[in-house]
C-alpha cells in the first residue's frame, strides 16, 4: 500500500517535471483533438459503468469526485 | 465532444489559428461555433440471473453559453425488480424470513441461496453541472446532484479545477465533492446484529431513518507524452461516515459443530441483522492509457484500490477501437476485478458468538467480477452518432470456503452471479 502511494507520487513528479516528454506543439494535435483520444469520450457510458460497479463491488474512487450516491441493495 | 468538420475553407483556416494560439482541442471550437448544443441519450438493461434486472434511461444535454463555458444537464431514471440475495446462506431445509417492512413472509427453498423477492425499486438523478474558464489556462467544474428512491436520498456537490502546463502538455487537476445521504429503510432502521423476530413480530429499531455522509478529494495528472499517447494518473481519497450499514442484509447463525442453523431463541428466527462500522477511509490510485495507432485507438487503465475496513482490489480495463469503414467501429472491452474481503465479512455466524461488526454481504467478500463485451458504433446523419453495446459480467468467489463448518460443505456458499447488459447511445449536436 505505501509502496503503491510512494510510486504514484514520485510518477507525479516525473510527470509534473514536463522534463521526461519532448512537448507536443498545438499544430500537431491533430490526433489529439478527435472525440475517440479523450480521456472520457462517453460519459454517459462512464456513468452507466460506474454505476453498476460500485453497487456490485466494494470498491469506488479514483476517476473522479461525486456523482451522487445511491442505496444499492 | 464531438467533432464536426467547419463549413469552409474560411473556417478551417479560422479554426486552425485558433487552435494554435490556444491549444485547445478543435472539435470543441467547431461545436461551439456551429453547434451550441449537444443531446447525449443512453438507455441500460441490466439483468442478472434470477435476480435483479434494471432498466436505466439517461439523458445529457449540454450548451455552449460563452467562448469555452457550458452547461449541462443529466437526468437519469433508474427502475429496479427482482430477487436481491439477503445474507443468509442457503441449507437443506426450507427457510422462512420476515420481509424487511414485517408484513409479510417469503420462503426459500432447500439447497437454494435466500434472496428477497420484495425487492423493487425506482431511483430519480438529477446532475447539473457548469463548466468555466478561470483563466487562459485554468478551468473549473462545478456541479451540484440529487437523487431520491424509495428509501435513499442523496444530495452532494463537488467542484474540479485544472489547470495547464508545459505547452498544455501538461494538466494538473484537484478536486473535492461532498455527499449528504438519508437512509429511510422499509420497516424502519434495524439494531444491528439483533435477531430477526418470528413473524408476526416485527424488528427491533434504532429509528425511521439515519444519515451518511460522503467526502472526496482527487489529485490528478495527465501528461501528453506524444502525438498519439495520452497518460492520466489520478489519486483519490474518501471518507465516509454515519450509517453505511445495508438494513436489508441478514447473516445466518449456525451451530459451531454441524453448520446447521443454530438453537432459535424463544420468538427468534436464527437470523441476525447485519451492523457495519460507521466509518470508512477508502484511497485509489487511478492509471490511463489513450493510444492511437495507425488509426485504431486503445484504452488501457488500472486502478489500486485500499480502505481501512481491509479490502484491497485491482481493477484492470481494456478496450480496443477497431475503424471500419466510414467511421463506423467496433470496440471489444475487457474488464477484470479481483478484491480481498472486509476484516469483518463472515458468510455467516456461530450461535453464541459475540462480534462487533459482522456483514454477510457478498460484496463485501473475497470476489472477482470479469466483464466481457462489444460495442458497435457509427455516425448518423451530419451530426449524429448511434451507438449499441452487449456484455456479459460475472461474479465468483469461494463457494466452500476454509472456514465452512459440517453441513455448510455440501452448499454452495457463493454462488455465481450471472449478468448481461444491454445499451443503446444515441448523440447528436445540434
Amino acid at each position: 500500500m505505501r509502496a503503491a502511494l510512494l510510486s504514484s507520487l514520485l510518477g507525479l513528479l516525473v510527470l509534473v517535471s514536463g522534463c521526461a516528454f519532448e512537448p507536443v506543439q498545438p499544430w500537431d494535435r491533430d490526433l489529439l483533438a478527435q472525440k475517440k483520444m479523450q480521456l472520457d469520450p462517453y460519459p454517459l457510458d462512464t456513468y452507466l459503468d460506474e454505476h453498476i460497479y460500485y453497487s456490485k463491488e466494494a470498491s469506488s474512487g479514483g476517476q473522479g469526485v461525486g456523482g451522487g450516491g445511491c442505496g444499492c441493495n | 465532444m464531438q467533432l464536426k468538420p467547419p463549413k469552409s475553407i474560411r473556417g478551417k483556416l479560422a479554426l486552425a489559428t485558433c487552435s494554435m494560439l490556444t491549444g485547445m482541442p478543435q472539435g470543441a471550437n467547431a461545436a461551439g461555433a456551429d453547434s451550441p448544443w449537444e443531446l447525449d441519450t443512453a438507455v441500460l438493461y441490466y439483468s442478472e440471473k434470477d435476480r435483479v434486472e434494471v432498466v436505466e434511461p439517461v439523458v445529457r444535454l449540454r450548451k455552449e453559453i460563452d467562448d469555452d463555458e457550458f452547461i449541462s444537464v443529466r437526468i437519469v431514471y433508474d427502475s429496479l425488480t427482482g430477487s436481491s440475495a439477503n445474507g443468509a446462506i442457503p441449507t437443506d431445509q426450507p427457510q422462512t424470513f420476515t420481509s424487511p417492512s414485517g408484513h409479510k413472509t417469503y420462503t426459500t427453498d432447500p439447497n437454494e441461496t435466500p434472496l428477497d423477492p420484495t425487492f423493487h425499486d425506482a431511483r430519480y438523478a438529477l446532475s447539473a453541472e457548469w463548466e468555466k474558464p478561470l483563466g487562459e489556462l485554468t478551468r473549473g467544474v462545478f456541479s451540484a446532484n440529487a437523487s431520491n428512491e424509495y428509501d435513499y436520498m442523496s444530495l452532494g456537490v463537488s467542484a474540479v479545477v485544472s489547470r495547464d502546463f508545459n505547452l498544455r502538455n501538461t494538466t494538473l487537476t484537484a478536486g473535492a465533492s461532498y455527499n449528504a445521504d438519508q437512509v429511510d429503510p422499509v420497516g424502519g432502521v434495524p439494531v444491528g446484529l439483533t435477531n430477526m423476530p418470528q413473524f408476526p413480530a416485527v424488528k427491533a429499531t434504532e429509528g425511521d431513518s439515519d444519515d451518511k455522509t460522503v467526502s472526496e478529494l482527487l489529485l490528478g495528472v495527465t501528461q501528453v507524452v506524444s502525438r498519439r499517447t495520452l497518460v492520466q494518473l489520478n489519486y483519490s481519497f474518501g471518507s465516509d461516515s454515519g450509517y453505511l450499514t445495508d438494513p436489508y442484509k441478514l447473516l445466518s447463525v449456525v451451530n459451531g459443530a454441524t453448520g446447521e442453523l443454530g438453537t432459535v431463541i424463544p420468538g427468534s428466527e436464527p437470523y441476525r441483522y447485519e451492523k457495519r462500522p460507521d466509518t470508512r477511509d477508502r484511497h485509489a490510485v487511478y492509471w490511463k492509457t489513450v493510444h492511437q495507432l495507425s488509426d485504431d485507438v486503445i484504452r488501457v487503465s488500472y486502478r489500486y484500490y485500499w480502505d481501512d475496513w481491509d479490502i484491497t482490489s485491482h481493477t484492470l480495463d481494456f478496450r480496443y477501437r477497431y475503424e471500419l469503414r466510414n467511421r463506423h467501429y467496433l470496440e471489444p472491452h475487457v474488464r477484470y476485478y479481483a478484491q480481498t474481503e472486509a476484516e469483518f465479512y463472515r458468510h455467516s455466524l456461530i450461535d453464541g458468538e459475540s462480534v462487533e461488526y459482522a456483514s454477510a454481504d457478498y460484496r463485501l467478500g473475497e470476489m472477482t467480477t470479469t466483464t466481457v463485451g462489444l460495442k458497435y458504433g457509427f455516425p448518423t446523419g451530419k451530426n449524429g452518432e448511434f451507438g449499441v453495446r452487449a456484455e456479459y459480467m460475472v461474479q465468483s468467489g469461494d463457494s466452500t470456503p476454509d472456514d465452512a463448518i459440517g453441513v455448510q460443505r455440501q452448499q454452495d456458499l457463493f454462488p455465481d452471479v450471472e449478468a448481461v447488459i444491454f445499451q443503446l447511445n444515441y448523440s447528436l449536436l445540434f
